[in-house]
């Protein structure tokens, strides 16, 4: 059992939760850009959900969940000093970040959380992060401080204008890069977007002009995450990967967008069904 | 045994079982294992021959003479004493070891008629013994004094649990780093429930925890913690039974449509996350028309599950013969049995789809059989032109698995085979002093009795190792 050590929730909307889990075997590994698996109960899946923090000394690991479906609605009920059953990892790879001089960073909704741990990581080497966050609306913008403190440059933008600048982060990052070269600056040696499958597709039809290499995270549905299920298998320049030990990581300008959304919604109508089959006495607790 | 006559019938006492076409409904266990009275008139066919030949095909040496003798005399509690003086998880063998390829095979009885039920009386004893337990408030278990020299070990399928079993027997003290929340590896997420219930391996398991065997979930070893760092952590020798996990592809197109499942995906699916239950949280697909690729016992339990979870129609596409089916021929006959329809010499082409991505049929090319390959086995070969589409909404790959690489891209010193297999001696002896390995990391896939015995073998040579550091 792994027990929560502080949760949190991380907008005005409720809509994302961090939960700090105490798990020292974690803790001890964990990189930007990893992994991790939790089960809720015996009765659980196996969700995976990214890292979004450690403290080693500690021995805790932090990840920021959104209540989509049956589980991280179930999630999003458990209490501080509640346990959950299972949190395994890190599992997959970490960002690669070695000889990069300056990267933009981009977060869609929670993709965010994801992304955070990257920037922060990589402000902290020395590289020059411009992050790009981008919401549907502002009650339900998240890390608003800690993004600031994790880049050099942030810009914010929602859908409808309620929080920062107005338009989608495509629109943005496009502008960044063509103020790089306008101004004559050194242009991005990456580009890591992370957020839903289509905003990604979107990102990587902005970049591609450019030649910028782009770095998409990708979290397909998966098992067991130690490569064994094969569920989270994406196509990568031709070829069959892994998202699970071969990535998630992954090149934007070779994912095959088509067969990964398709991928994605494979279950949507069990996961609607099973998602509606909360329990309104409990609010979702079992055994409540 | 010369005051007991041998019991001459040529057959086998049949094992009760459930009707075929009510277990290919439900879940539960197929076959129902013998009362006390057959299990004696069954060991009484037993010749005890002289040179014991059916001890020659087990894996890990079962005294099976010994314990039929005491089956026939009706002391079932010696004979689980010395089943489980070499084996330590009898109620899993006696139900999935390929006995008409082991033991049985060499079985004198077996010349002229069938051979003596040893499979189905391990089972028996193992389960008596289990059904005896469970009666007594306080069970009695011995627990070996600690000498003090911890052993690390890498996996809680077959190989890890006995190679974890026979340390702790030698006094050793083991921990089992486990990377599922489940322990007892392919007996929890790959067998299904109705061929080996998950509660006969959780008592299993439960035993050797209570002889003091330690075990670790959710640690993956080459994740959470590196074989550096057990050593580091003041582990003395580590055992890698990790299993060959990877599930292998055809390499045809169409395999990533929605609607394709490796057969790893569907058994961890129903079998480890419970899937085929209401009160668990797991989704799978209801398909209603299945082709199963491959013919191997994975394959027959995908396609028997599949068939469960309430499928119109499976089929099991396999590019050989009926002689050339790799599965154990028991589960064969429970296929059919429960209606899987067979498409033998027929090999898969490519897998096809509706414009919305899902599986909507697989072509099969006929298959003539040709020359013998280097391992006896009559080759396929393709009739050109021969293809036709099988109409199906799902495709599960049943091909085999390749050894999971977390363990050879982050542990130094170790060798590796052309396939990714640690290389390892028949004492599962590696490359690097102090790591040892066995099962599936080594052979990929085989069976469990075999990862039994390689488990077995780690531990003579861990054994031999540690005294021999202590000599020095």
């Amino acid at each position: 059992m792994y027990k929560v050590v502080t949760k949190r929730f991380l907008n005005d909307a409720k809509t994302i939760c961090l939960f700090e889990i105490e798990a020292p075997l974690v803790a001890r590994h964990a990189q930007a850009g990893q992994f991790v698996i939790f089960r809720l109960d015996e009765q659980g899946e196996r969700v995976p959900v990214s890292v979004a923090g450690w403290d080693r000394e500690k021995g805790t690991v932090s990840v920021m969940v959104q209540a989509a479906g049956r589980t991280t609605k179930m999630l999003h009920t458990v209490e501080q000093g509640d346990y959950i059953s299972d949190f395994v990892g890190p599992l997959g790879k970490a960002t690669e970040m070695d000889g990069l001089k300056k990267v933009c960073v981009v977060g869609g909704g929670v993709g965010c959380a994801i992304a955070y741990p990257i920037a922060k990581e990589m402000h902290k080497k020395g590289i020059d992060v411009t992050f790009i966050g981008g919401f549907r609306s502002a009650d339900i913008v998240i890390l608003k401080d800690e993004l600031k403190e994790a880049s050099d440059k942030l810009i914010m933008c929602t859908d409808d204008g309620s929080y920062g600048e107005k338009g989608f982060t495509t629109v943005f990052l496009k502008q960044e890069i063509e103020a790089n070269i306008a101004e004559g600056k050194p242009q991005f040696d990456r580009v890591i977007a992370i957020g839903p499958d289509i905003m990604m597709k979107f990102l990587a039809d902005v970049t591609r002009p450019y030649g910028i290499k782009t770095i998409i995270s990708l979290d397909p549905i998966m098992v067991d995450g130690t490569g064994m299920c094969g569920g989270c298998r994406v196509i990568v320049g031709g070829q069959t990967r892994f998202a699970c030990v071969d990535g998630p990581d992954f090149d934007a300008h070779e994912v095959d967008f088509d067969s990964l959304l398709k991928r994605a919604a494979f279950y949507k109508d069990e996961q609607d069904a099973a998602a509606q089959h909360i329990c309104k006495m409990t609010g979702g607790k079992r055994n409540g | 045994m010369a005051n007991l006559k041998v019991n001459m019938s040529p057959t086998k006492n049949e094992m009760p079982e459930q009707d075929p076409m009510v277990r290919a409904g439900n879940f539960d266990e197929v076959a129902l294992g013998y009362d006390a009275e057959t299990a004696k008139k069954e060991a009484a066919r037993c010749l005890d021959c002289k040179n014991s030949p059916c001890r020659e095909g087990c894996p890990v040496a079962v005294k099976i003479p010994r314990f039929l003798e005491k089956v026939r005399e009706g002391d079932f509690e010696a004979a689980y004493q010395i089943v489980t003086s070499t084996n330590s998880l009898p109620a899993v063998c006696g139900r999935v070891c390929p006995q008409e390829k082991q033991c049985e095979s060499k079985c004198v009885r077996g010349i002229k008629g069938e051979s003596v039920g040893i499979g189905r009386l391990e089972r028996f004893v193992a389960d008596w013994h289990m059904a005896e337990q469970a009666k007594l408030k306080d069970p009695k278990v011995e627990v070996p004094a600690s000498n003090g020299h911890r052993i690390a070990i890498v996996g809680s399928g077959p190989a890890g649990l006995t190679c974890a079993g026979d340390l702790r027997k030698l006094g050793y003290d083991v921990t089992i780093f486990e990377a599922l929340h489940k322990s007892g590896g392919v007996l929890v997420y790959g067998i299904p429930q109705f061929r080996l219930p998950k509660e006969i391996v959780a008592k299993e398991i439960d035993n050797l925890k209570a002889m003091g065997v330690k075990i670790v979930n959710n640690a993956i070893i080459g994740k959470s913690e590196t074989v550096d760092e057990l050593f580091a952590d003041g582990f003395e020798a580590v055992f890698i039974g990790s299993g060959a996990g990877l599930p292998q592809f055809l390499h045809i197109p169409g395999e990533n449509l929605l609607g394709v499942y490796t057969a790893n995906e569907l058994l961890t699916r129903v079998n480890l996350m419970k899937a085929y239950r209401d009160d668990y949280d797991t989704p799978i697909k209801h398909f209603h028309r299945v082709a199963v690729v491959g013919a191997g016992n994975v394959a027959m339990d995908a396609a028997r599950v599949a068939k469960r979870l309430g499928a119109e129609h499976v089929y099991i596409c396999y590019r050989r013969g009926r002689d050339e089916l790799p599965a154990r021929k028991e589960e064969v006959e429970h296929a059919e049995a429960e209606g899987i329809e067979f498409h033998l010499l027929n090999n898969p082409t490519r897998i096809l789809a509706g414009d919305d991505g899902f599986v909507t049929g697989i072509e099969l090319q006929r298959q003539e059989l040709g020359e013998p390959d280097a391992r006896g086995r009559r080759s396929p070969v393709p009739v050109q032109g021969s293809e036709w589409v099988l109409d199906v909404d799902t495709v599960i790959i049943a091909i085999g698995t390749s050894p999971n690489p977390l363990i050879r891209n982050t542990t130094g010193g170790l060798t590796f085979t052309r396939k990714g297999g640690i290389e390892a001696d028949e004492g599962g002896v590696t490359a690097r002093e102090g790591v040892f390995a066995g099962g599936d990391a080594v052979t990929g896939a085989a069976t469990v009795i075999l990862a039994m015995g390689a488990g077995k073998a780690g531990a003579v040579s861990i054994d031999k190792y540690i005294k021999s550091k202590a000599a020095e």
